[in-house]
């Protein structure tokens, strides 16, 4: 894997003894009398050196690196992000509308929502949580599908074996051992193909999350797992989550590599999952990356996050804009005009109009297909209390 | 067992006595060679062959791929057989135990369940929980719960609960192949029940969802699935000497319920008692009198009864007679049935 800065490692020692596991035991003291030996057959089952993060947040933007980016690549992420934070916006405006019933804005964290979509291939795997509707629609889904659960016209839209999109996972952490499993799956049956699962800094500590990177990690299965630490989980803040040095730390304890990210740095994020998803597919196993990231909008629509923050704690964050660093490495570069920003702009101005006018349309309800996908086919109840929904309905439009 | 009143296949391959854990294992064994995308999954079910040896010999035979020995993780590993279901596979899981299903719980509610019903059809469960269930074996705490009103209570499953060794094989076969999940729950303590049964041809069972009369009667009917068929059986035989002549329905499938194999007997016979060893309240059996009220009150010459465990954390392994529903209990019941109108 080609690790940006891995070589350096942290530059503190890898264990407490300051040698290199593997080495310890043989250099241990002379021992005496029976029973003064190591336990039998005890050795390290992997060198955790080369699965520490970085002591610092791998970026790309503000580096030496920027300068070499690939201008297409820049752009295309540019664009992606301003629709990203124009669709945001519009849903937003949709619950107030009444045509969303909730909306988890994913403002501030555009660049890790884009990169989730843009490092897959065709035919491999996105899992999202209930947050990232941004980076279903960025996957290419029709956004209106993407926004059935929030509308709550139905509970998913799209279809998950057509779009390789996995259902948006309300229940947190759930969606990764499902990852695991797919991943697993494929490689079982030679495909190459590789699952990314997007989860939250909050759902790190949930009991799936440790079991999915455990069977990831044994399986050597090919998914990467995106953590999107953007500070909160709803209230709470990451320093009630956890007492770990950092979320992508975690991933020593599974003897898989982890990766600490600048998630604001689309171009950061774009290549430190590419690296990964590439060494998925390269047999090389699953790897844990930690987007540090900032939620700039409350919770959801109906949060009030001045309860348990305050507004000052986001201007650094609104300073280290997704947005912004990217749009300064472009016009650095000359890359950009400003009639090239506006067409950005205006292009993402038809998208949100077009959504508008699709979410305005009442969605076509069928009472009936409650019963229609519970099993392959109805059983008698269901088809008793179908005949009954069926006899209430019939007397409604009498 | 009570396969002697069940109607006889006809013998064209030796009969030799197996038992239930046989049938189990020969049932896995020929669904893993029909069908390649079937894999068996769960802790010690590799090398070992399972605890109670149900996957014996799977690994050897099939390989470590398709009959994996997973983490120590029940719900690790139905999820994880949720993402394989996903991309066309077919798990199969094993429960180490009834009551260390509970950590799956999640996975099994939120998504084993719900996964069709939330993608309009598009992403079928195929996955079959196999759960050793119910006590009478002398197991320590944690290790004798009957947990079907849990998987009962969830729409999009199936519960299955075989007793008797030829169901054993044909409803696994049949759960295996089933496009939708289901909770295949064992009764442990028939593991080792042994019947005639030929294991080179098989009897072939109706699809899921089909009770069956083991005893055919006329006085009143005991309604009853896996580890409690034999105790009414056995109830049954006792009740001639009392002038009783019961009928015995073995549900088999708990969901799809046969409301109408249930409906017919109670219509013939006029009286009806559940029986079954889990706790009463709100249970399967509670269910089960109510479907038949609802359904066969005008037939009805007694309020229907039940007679199951007590409303009691299982007990340990030295108390657990008083606790399970055994012959005596099912004859008391009987009695009470208001004969004397
Ligand atoms: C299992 C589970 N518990 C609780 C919730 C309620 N809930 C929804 S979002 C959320 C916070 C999630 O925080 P995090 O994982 O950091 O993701 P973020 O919302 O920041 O994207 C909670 C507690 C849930 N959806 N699932
Ligand atoms: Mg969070």
């Amino acid at each position: 894997m080609a690790r940006s800065s891995l070589a350096s490692g942290s530059g503190k020692p890898a264990t407490r003894s300051g040698k290199r596991p593997g080495t310890t035991a043989a250099a241990r003291p002379e021992t005496t009398g029976p029973g003064h030996t190591p336990p039998p057959g005890w050795r390290p089952m992997t060198d955790p050196a080369p699965l520490l993060p970085d002591p610092e947040p791998f970026r790309v933007l503000g580096t030496p690196a920027a300068a070499d980016a690939d201008p297409v690549l820049m752009r295309e992420l540019y664009e992606a992000l301003v629709r990203g934070r124009r669709f945001n916006r519009q849903a937003t405006a949709l619950t107030q509308q009444g045509r969303l019933a909730v909306y988890p804005s994913t403002t501030g964290q555009e660049a890790c929502e884009v990169a989730a979509a843009r490092c897959l291939g065709e035919r491999d795997w996105l899992f999202p949580s209930y947050r990232d509707t941004l980076a279903v629609v960025a996957r290419g889904v029709d956004p209106v599908e993407v926004l059935t659960l929030l509308r709550g016209d139905w509970h998913n839209g799209y279809d998950p074996a057509a779009t390789r999109v996995a259902p948006l996972s309300t229940p947190l952490a759930t969606q990764l051992p499902h990852a695991v499993g797919l991943a697993h799956a494929a490689r079982l049956r030679g495909d190459d193909t590789v699952a990314l699962a997007l989860v939250g800094d909050g759902g790190t500590s949930e009991g799936d999350f440790h079991e999915a990177l455990n069977f990831a990690a044994v399986w050597k299965a090919p998914v990467v797992f995106l953590v999107q630490n953007n500070g909160f989980a709803i209230s709470v803040p990451l320093h009630k989550q956890t007492a770990a040095p950092s979320l992508a730390h975690k991933a020593v304890g599974y003897g898989m590599p982890g990766r600490l990210v600048d998630g604001n740095d689309a171009l950061a994020v774009h290549q430190v999952l590419t690296e990964a998803v590439e060494r998925a597919r390269g047999g090389g196993g699953p790897t844990l990356v930690e987007a540090l990231t900032y939620r700039i909008d409350a919770h959801t629509n109906a949060d009030d996050a001045t309860r348990y923050r305050d507004a000052a704690d986001l201007e650094p964050w609104r300073a280290h804009d997704p947005l912004v660093l990217l749009e300064n490495a472009l016009r650095d570069r000359d890359l950009v005009d400003d009639a090239e920003l506006r067409a950005v702009e205006a292009g993402a101005e038809e998208m949100a109009a077009e959504l508008r006018r699709r979410m305005n349309a009442d969605p076509v309800l069928d009472p009936m297909s409650l019963f229609d996908h519970v099993y392959a086919s109805r059983t008698t109840q269901l088809r008793e209390q179908a005949a009954r929904l069926r006899a209430e309905l019939d007397a409604e439009e009498a | 067992m009570g396969t002697a009143t069940a109607p006889a296949a006809p013998a064209k391959a030796a009969r030799k006595p197996a038992t239930m854990a046989q049938a189990l294992n020969r049932a896995l064994h020929d669904s893993l060679a029909a069908d390649p995308t079937v894999h068996v999954l769960g802790e010690d079910v590799g090398t070992l062959g399972g605890v109670f040896r149900i996957t014996d010999g799977l690994a050897a035979a099939f390989g470590p791929e398709r009959v994996t020995d997973t983490p120590l993780a029940e719900a690790g590993i139905l999820g994880t057989a949720v993402g394989m279901a996903m991309y066309g596979l077919r798990p199969v899981v094993e429960m180490q135990f009834d009551a260390f299903g509970y950590p799956a719980l999640e996975q099994l509610i939120s998504h084993v369940a719900k996964m069709r019903n939330r993608t309009r059809g598009t992403m079928p469960m195929p996955i079959t929980v196999r759960i050793p269930y119910g006590g009478g074996i002398g197991g320590v705490e944690h290790h004798s719960d009957s947990s079907e009103a849990y998987y009962l209570h969830t729409p999009g499953l199936q519960v299955v609960t075989p007793a008797t060794v030829a169901d054993a094989y044909g409803l696994l076969r049949a759960s295996i192949a089933s496009d939708d999940p289901v909770i295949f729950l064992e009764p442990k303590r028939l593991y080792w029940g042994k019947a005639d049964w030929s294991p080179d041809e098989p009897e072939t069972v109706p699809p899921l969802g089909r009770a069956v009369v083991r005893r055919p009667g006329r006085s009143a009917t005991l309604i009853t699935y896996g580890p409690s068929v034999p105790v009414c059986l056995e109830a049954a035989e006792a009740a001639t000497a009392e002038g009783w002549d019961l009928e015995v329905v073995d549900l088999r499938s708990l969901m799809p319920f046969d409301d109408e194999t249930v409906c017919a007997s109670v219509r013939r016979t006029g009286r009806a008692v559940v029986v079954h060893e889990s706790s009463g309240f709100a249970g399967t059996g509670a269910e089960i009198a109510a479907r038949v009220m609802e359904r066969c009150f005008h037939h009805l010459e007694a309020p229907v009864l039940r007679v199951t465990g007590f409303d009691i954390p299982y007990p340990p392994p030295m108390l657990e007679r008083y606790h399970l529903p055994g012959v005596d209990r099912v004859l008391d019941a009987v009695a009470r049935l208001q004969w004397e109108d």
